[in-house]
């Protein structure tokens, strides 16, 4: 369970370019569900994402994980609960190019020193289990959207975190591959992972498979369902 | 101990396949590193060679010479003197030496012109013989068997024949040696019978070199008494003094460097912004991509540092140095070519590195650490 | 001064690392003004992202130090060629007032940057920056050390010049009625009592390290007694332990130790013995520094676990000491 207590962001503080982009929001995120943040670009929903996954501090409030107040950690620590808990799929999939599929999903695994063998067979089966695993040892400007996608997907999952991120999932895919996004969503929740989108994607937004919405505008939560 | 080892196993496959992406970059800035460690290299191999070489001269030189002063200019030593060294206590043996420059103008160079001494069997002489150096005979282009001629500044004639070519090996200062017999040696240089350029001492234990100097001086104040420690401070101080001072005015080249590392390692492309980025985000931390990057710098520096270092040592022992030779050897057109000793010491090595290795770092972990501290959140912007 | 590249290189680095530790004390200040744990201000970002950076740089110029303190003394015996009377790094030191000063303050340099190192690394185990204002504290007072030894160094090789009269190692370190100095008081100290001294220390010091992950009354006791041992530890090289490397009765001097003549026999000795002393200080430092809720588990774990490393020290610098004892065709002792 995540759980956020009047949390505020600032950007550029004391500067005349001041931006506050999530203004005192109170959230809570069930755990095992599929919960979608929505809203216009600029509405804060982004930077509420960032918050939740641990990669940027609040200036002000308080973000508990199961419980532990990580708002206040140091970098290192905060990175820490980061690697264990999320797995993040950027909207822009940031895949390393110049490196082959297999080389980026085992990324992240590599400040963990896992043994090298076993981490490689983890990715290898990864890769397997979203279809991809014949594109293992292409360059990663090689591959299509649509594989690309599932390549950032079995990075994000190599450190089996409890939270898969998705930013925009869907902003770079065709009408089919959102059909597929939807279907490895359901796959992940099956799994029992919490999966938390952001999204302005209705295609999206009224899916079946999303559990919880939470609408945004101007740094603000304007309505959260259930 | 296992996940640490693995750890940074995985950070340095990183590292090396990140300077793989980027070949034109990082190789541009290995060359200049290397050619600053070999401009270095070069001359701190070459001036302690040659500090060597002058270590093993002075071996086989005399552990007190003895000079006549007048007026506190050299002067020619006496044979009364000599019997007045020769009694006292400590010393085994007075060698009388004979020796003089002569201007060439023939081969437009300086010889040392000298009397081989009556002990050494090797180099003994009849009249009318010579042995010469090997910068003599190259000069000259001088073999054995052939005619060699000198000139006396009073214009004195010297016929000899050359009996032996000095060999390589002993070369720093045998290389502008003439050795002739005594007796052409005095009638050239019109030198009377029992006067000598100087004396050679040995003493019985060479501990007390330094008492028996200041003794025989008691005894002969108008002579001057140099020791072989003393020459040794004196060579040692002059190759140290050229060695630095051509480090000092290398340390420009080294500034120019530092100052492209710097900028290379601050200037970082759109790309790499982004891979740090990514890597920050999907669970690196600083640390993490500090380590990285350091052993980045690591294996470019140690490519370097080596490359460098190698093409120093062949330089300088296999090309006697030919870039260098004549600011640290001196002002004679003689010098030696002869290959100088491979030998290199930790010493040498640990000074070199500190002199590069460090500058180097130093000019990059500040842009480093500016990268790494990336904001995580920055690939979601 | 003698232009020789060793000093150059020597000088470069002291001057460095000086830098380097003002611009941190110069940060260090700014710290303590305004650090605000609680904080997600930017400026509270900032300062955390800055003391990476000094943890970097300080380890860095830990390394170094510890580098140019070998270099120092490697290049002071190569030198001794420079100097009359000079027969090793003693007289080289000897050849001006500030060389034996300046070692003196490149150990202190060496043992203050290894200890602000472990405080570093322990406040990083803590998730809440427990030692911070400690840590910054102590960076300001390991500054002026640093400093202090740059100016030593460079007062020194200004201070030196070729040909100067210089005493060798015999007039220091003779046991004689001609030595002279503390030098002279250790090499006095009889072959026996050092003997006892020496390995009845590194028994205390080997065992104390082994369990002084008990309490820390324990880590602070072999703070002391590790410190204390490094002195006693020195004082058996020059009283008794060099006689057996030199197997001479007389030449007692801990500087030809080093010299290639006697197999640079001098670094197993003394590697092991600063290694030693270095992490039984720390462990003492870490019993002595209060314990924070966050460090809890890791500062007593890292405290035994340099306790451990101190006896693995000592055992070693005992170990090289009974080895050329037993080598030695040297008897002392009928």
């Amino acid at each position: 369970m995540i759980e956020l207590t009047e949390v505020t962001k600032v950007y550029g503080e004391g500067r005349p370019d001041r931006v506050e982009a999530v203004r005192g929001v109170d959230l809570t995120i069930a755990d095992r569900a599929v919960t979608v943040l929505e809203g216009p670009s600029g509405s804060g929903k982004t930077t509420l994402l960032t918050l939740i996954g641990c990669l940027a501090r609040p200036t002000m409030g308080r973000i508990r994980l199961d419980g532990e107040i990580v708002s206040g950690l140091p970098e290192k620590f905060l990175t820490e609960v980061r690697r264990r808990t999320f797995g993040f799929v950027f909207q822009k999939f940031n895949l390393i190019r110049g490196m082959t599929a297999l080389d980026n999903v085992m990324l992240p695994a590599f400040p963990l020193g896992v043994p090298h063998a076993r981490l490689k067979a983890h990715a290898r089966e990864l890769l397997e289990h979203f279809g991809v695993g014949d594109r293992a040892g292409l360059g990663v400007e090689n591959l299509s959207g649509g594989e690309a996608q599932r390549v950032a997907i079995a990075r994000a999952l190599i450190n089996d975190p409890a939270v898969v991120i998705a930013d925009e999932p869907t902003a770079s895919l065709d009408g089919a591959r959102v059909e597929q996004f939807l279907a490895m969503a359901a796959d992940l929740k099956a799994q029992g992972k919490t999966v938390i989108i952001t999204s302005h994607d209705p295609r999206i937004t009224r899916a079946s498979v999303v559990d919880a919405r939470v609408a945004m505008a101007d740094g603000r939560i304007v309505e959260a369902t259930p | 101990m296992g996940a640490r080892f693995e750890r940074q196993r995985h950070l340095l496959d990183f590292a090396v396949a990140s300077l793989a992406r980027r070949p034109a970059k990082n190789l541009g800035l290995t060359l200049v590193y290397a050619l600053v460690v070999f401009l270095l290299g070069s001359v701190m191999l070459f001036g302690s060679a040659i500090r060597r070489e002058a270590g093993v001269m002075l071996a086989d030189a005399p552990e007190i010479v003895a000079q006549s002063m007048v007026m506190g200019r050299h002067d020619l030593a006496t044979g009364a003197d000599l019997e007045a060294l020769k009694g006292l206590r400590g010393i085994r043996r007075v060698e009388p030496r004979l020796w003089g420059y002569l201007w060439d103008s023939a081969g437009a160079a300086n010889y040392t012109v000298m009397v081989p001494s009556p002990s050494d069997a090797a180099h003994a002489l009849a009249s009318g013989e010579a042995i010469v150096g090997e910068g003599v005979a190259r000069a000259r282009k001088l073999a054995v068997g052939k005619p060699f001629f000198l000139v006396s500044p009073a214009g004195k004639f010297l016929r000899t024949r050359i009996k032996a070519i000095l060999p390589q090996a002993s070369a720093l200062v045998s290389s502008d040696l003439v050795l002739v017999a005594e007796a052409d040696f005095r009638s050239f240089f019109a030198i009377p019978a029992d006067r000598y350029t100087d004396f050679a001492i040995e003493v019985a234990n060479p501990r007390e070199v330094s008492t028996i100097a200041e003794k025989a001086s008691v005894r002969l104040p108008t002579y001057r008494f140099v020791t072989r420690a003393d020459m040794h401070r004196t060579l040692e101080a002059l190759f140290s003094w050229r060695e630095g001072l051509a480090l000092a005015l290398l340390a420009a080249s080294l500034l120019a460097f530092v100052i492209l590392a710097f900028d290379k390692a601050s200037g970082l492309s759109a790309e790499e912004r982004r891979e740090i980025g990514i890597l920050k985000a999907i669970g690196w931390e600083t640390s993490d991509v500090i380590r990285m990057k350091l052993w980045e710098g690591t294996a470019i520096s140690g490519t370097a540092f080596l490359a460098g270092l190698l093409a120093a040592w062949v330089h300088v022992f296999f090309f006697s140095a030919g870039l260098f030779e004549p600011v640290l050897k001196g002002w004679s057109t003689l010098w030696p070519r002869f290959p100088l000793s491979p030998e290199v010491d930790a010493l040498e090595i640990a000074t070199l590195a500190l002199l590069t290795v460090v500058p180097y770092t130093a000019a990059v972990v500040v842009p480093i650490w500016k990268t790494a501290v990336t904001d995580p959140d920055a690939v979601m912007r | 001064m003698i232009f020789h590249p060793s000093i150059l290189a020597l000088l470069g680095s002291s001057w460095l690392a000086t830098a380097v530790l003002l611009a941190s004390a110069v940060f260090a200040m700014r710290l303590l003004a305004s650090w605000d744990r609680a904080s997600g201000s930017e400026r509270q970002i900032r300062l955390e992202r800055a003391t990476i950076l000094v943890s970097t740089a300080v380890g860095l110029v830990l390394a170094l130090e510890a580098a140019s303190l070998i270099l120092f003394v490697f290049n002071a015996d190569r030198m001794s060629a420079l100097f009359v009377g000079a027969m090793c790094a003693v007289g080289t030191l000897n050849a001006s007032v500030y060389g034996f000063a300046t070692l003196y303050a490149k150990i202190a340099v060496f043992f203050a940057s290894a200890l602000w190192l472990v405080l570093d690394r322990v406040d990083g185990e803590g998730r809440d920056f427990p030692l911070i204002r400690l840590k910054y504290a102590a960076l300001l007072a390991v500054a002026p050390i640093v400093a202090l030894e740059a100016g030593l160094e460079t007062a020194y090789f200004l201070d030196l010049k070729a040909d100067t009269i210089t005493s060798c190692c015999g007039k220091l370190f003779e046991d004689g009625p001609q030595s002279s100095g503390a030098g002279g008081e250790l090499a006095a100290l009889e072959p026996r009592p050092a003997l006892w001294l020496l390995f009845g220390g590194a028994a205390v010091v080997v065992l104390g390290g082994l369990v002084a992950g008990r309490s820390r009354v324990f880590q602070i006791a072999q703070g002391v007694f590790g410190g204390a041992m490094f002195v006693v530890g020195l004082a058996a090289i020059v009283s008794v332990v060099s006689l057996y490397v030199y197997e001479q009765p007389h030449h007692h001097c801990p500087f030809c130790l080093l010299k290639r003549e006697y197999d640079h026999f001098g670094f197993a000795l003394y590697l092991p013995l600063f290694l030693g002393a270095a992490a039984a200080l720390a462990s003492g430092m870490l019993g002595v520094v209060p314990r924070r809720a966050s460090l809890a588990v890791a500062q007593p774990a890292i405290a035994a676990r340099l306790a451990r490393l101190s006896a693995l020290g000592f055992a070693l610098f005992a170990l090289a000491c009974l080895w050329v004892i037993w080598r030695s065709n040297l008897l002392l002792f009928g």
